[in-house]
């Protein structure tokens, strides 16, 4: 094959065969690092989680027996993907709009837009977790607004609840769901937006038949991002929900750095792993199987 | 007829979207708002509106002694941040360069594995790797955080580089090594300046991960190894020290100014759009 090529492309040819061993090898040193440092610590998590005793010197499934067996183990699993997927829900509903706002603005106002979109994501998720208490809070700035226009007689219970919960992990995610689905959507050929008006399609079916379809793949990104962040968000978990809403990551800590049940803390962990990537597997593969029945690409 | 009731679904559709977008635009700016307000507060208690305008809490902040706790803290965070970005911007251009420009399947499959720790709970991560260090016999340190940190952070890196080098015409490649230029000196002097931007944005947003990063933390930070987030949430936690809100003030103030910084440097929101 290469003899045919003349001298100087034959040699470009065989430098870059020589050369592509050495690419390759590029990757050996994040490999080992992966291996050394995150693979081995998730298997020794899983052992970790068939012993029987706090000081690992039993091995058993006892710990596996007592998570699976009791009903309230099973209401914390359920609970965290269930917070998890309302926060996927209320980002889609609420940030969906702010993409398609972005969509159709000018080169300006979308520089604009974005910035405000990033800047929420590099701030501490500490410090917008703060702003929640303070908007929360029973002398916070919803209480004191519906207070002050005399809608409700005495202030809402806001922090400790789902409710506020929810609402806090929706801005604290945004940014998550908004970004995957802005750079779908930057590349949608505007053309097909231009001939669905021009065909007299209302803006409602563009959006249905048209936009929808082809921002799915960013929107499947979007939500498997806020969903795996929402769920494992401990500090805006324990600090806007409190003690008493109790989500795996709540148990995983409680169990590994207070009670120092390392093989329990371990089966919480290993839980909240595997259902959390369950469910993106099923939000992945539904996202394939809608996509798979566009004509339009 | 038909026009009439075509644009009143029109004015319906940019009604809906308008209110709602506005809603989220007030709803990702709101917090921050609050929190800059809150700073400034004169109360000893959060309470809305504040009541007076005082600098008093961040000046309790810079107070050396007073406030000593958190100026370690920071100070962890940040050496923690430096080390862990520099050790991600390294390994991660490095398996960029290997894997962004193949097609291989398991080019593919390394890649997702990399990216990974975007997806999966980092918690249950933070806790194996709290177990794994405790059994090679290690106390909590800076180091061991350092390198759980380099770990969660490359993605960051991983994908801005991928994407720059992805968009690199191979012909400049081919024609520098039809040139005689080594391997090397074509990674040199063609490769690394064109991907630099891209590896420059990975770099800020891998660093303002690693400050930001709590699951890690959480677990490998020990009473002489502090870090920002979880000694910020320790003051929360029980009986609320409003020099967080002074704090998280210094915080809005430095991302405000590293990202119009990164934006004339690099480009930055239009590479984390891709």
């Amino acid at each position: 094959m290469t003899s045919v090529l003349p001298g100087r492309a034959s040699r470009a040819a065989g430098i870059s065969q020589w050369l592509r061993p050495a690419e390759w090898q590029l990757a050996l040193p994040m490999l080992a690092a992966f291996v050394a440092f995150f693979a081995t610590p998730l298997l020794l998590l899983a052992a970790v989680s068939v012993f029987d005793d706090t000081q690992i010197t039993q091995a058993g499934f006892a710990m596996w027996r007592k998570f699976l067996g009791d009903p309230f183990y099973w209401k914390v699993t359920f609970d965290t993907l269930k917070l998890g997927l309302m926060t996927v829900a209320a980002t889609v509903l609420i940030g969906y709009p702010l993409a398609l706002v972005y969509l159709s603005a000018g080169p300006r106002l979308q520089r604009l837009l974005l910035f405000i979109i990033v800047m929420p994501l590099l701030l501490s998720v500490v410090v917008r977790t703060f702003a929640w208490i303070v908007i929360l809070g029973h002398e916070g700035v919803i209480n004191y607004t519906l207070l002050s226009l005399g809608l409700v007689p005495a202030p809402l219970r806001l922090l400790h609840t789902e409710f506020g919960l929810v609402l806090s992990l929706t801005q604290i995610e945004m940014p998550l769901m908004l970004l995957p689905l802005i750079s779908v959507m930057h590349r949608i050929d505007p053309n097909l937006r231009d001939a669905a008006a021009a065909l007299g399609a209302s803006k409602w079916r563009t959006l249905f038949t048209v936009i929808l379809p082809l921002s799915l793949p960013g929107l499947v990104a979007g939500c498997l991002l806020v969903f795996a962040s929402s769920t494992t968000a401990f500090i805006s978990q324990q600090i806007i929900g409190g003690n008493r809403l109790v989500y795996l990551p709540l148990l995983i800590w409680q169990q590994s750095l207070v009670v120092y049940n390392w093989p329990l803390a371990s089966v919480a962990a290993l839980t909240l792993l595997v259902s959390v990537t369950a469910v993106i597997v099923v939000i992945s593969a539904l996202g394939r199987r809608g996509s798979r029945h566009l004509h339009v690409a | 007829m038909l026009r009439k009731r075509q644009s009143a679904a029109d004015w319906s559709y940019d009604v809906a979207i308008g209110v709602t977008a506005a809603i989220a635009l007030a709803i990702l700016i709101g917090p921050v708002l609050v929190v800059l307000a809150t700073s400034l507060t004169e109360d000893r208690s959060l309470r809305f509106p504040p009541t007076g305008l005082s600098f008093q809490w961040y000046r309790e902040l810079f107070d050396a002694s007073r406030s000593y706790p958190i100026h370690r803290a920071a100070t962890n965070s940040l050496t923690v941040a430096a080390w862990a970005t520099a050790a991600a911007v390294l390994l991660g251009t490095m398996a960029a360069l290997a894997l962004a420009r193949s097609r291989a399947r398991w080019a593919r499959s390394l890649d997702m594995v990399f990216m990974s720790p975007m997806i999966l709970p980092g918690l249950a991560f933070g806790l194996a790797a709290l177990m794994y260090f405790t059994f090679l016999g290690f106390r909590p340190s800076l180091q061991l955080i350092m390198i759980g940190h380099a770990l969660v952070i490359v993605p960051f890196v991983l994908r801005t580089s991928s994407a720059s080098l992805s968009q690199l015409d191979s012909a400049l490649l081919e024609s520098s090594a039809s040139l005689g230029a080594s391997w090397f000196y074509t990674l040199r002097r063609v490769t690394l300046p064109i991907i630099a931007p891209g590896i420059v944005a990975g770099a800020f947003l891998a660093f303002m991960a690693s400050i930001d990063n709590v699951p890690i933390s959480l677990f490998l930070s020990g009473p002489r190894s502090d870090m920002l987030p979880i000694r910020m949430w320790g003051m929360m936690e029980s009986t609320l020290d409003v020099r967080v809100a002074a704090v998280s003030g210094v915080l809005i103030g430095s991302v405000l100014l590293l990202m119009l910084l990164m934006e004339r440097l690099v480009g930055l929101t239009r590479r984390i759009r891709g």
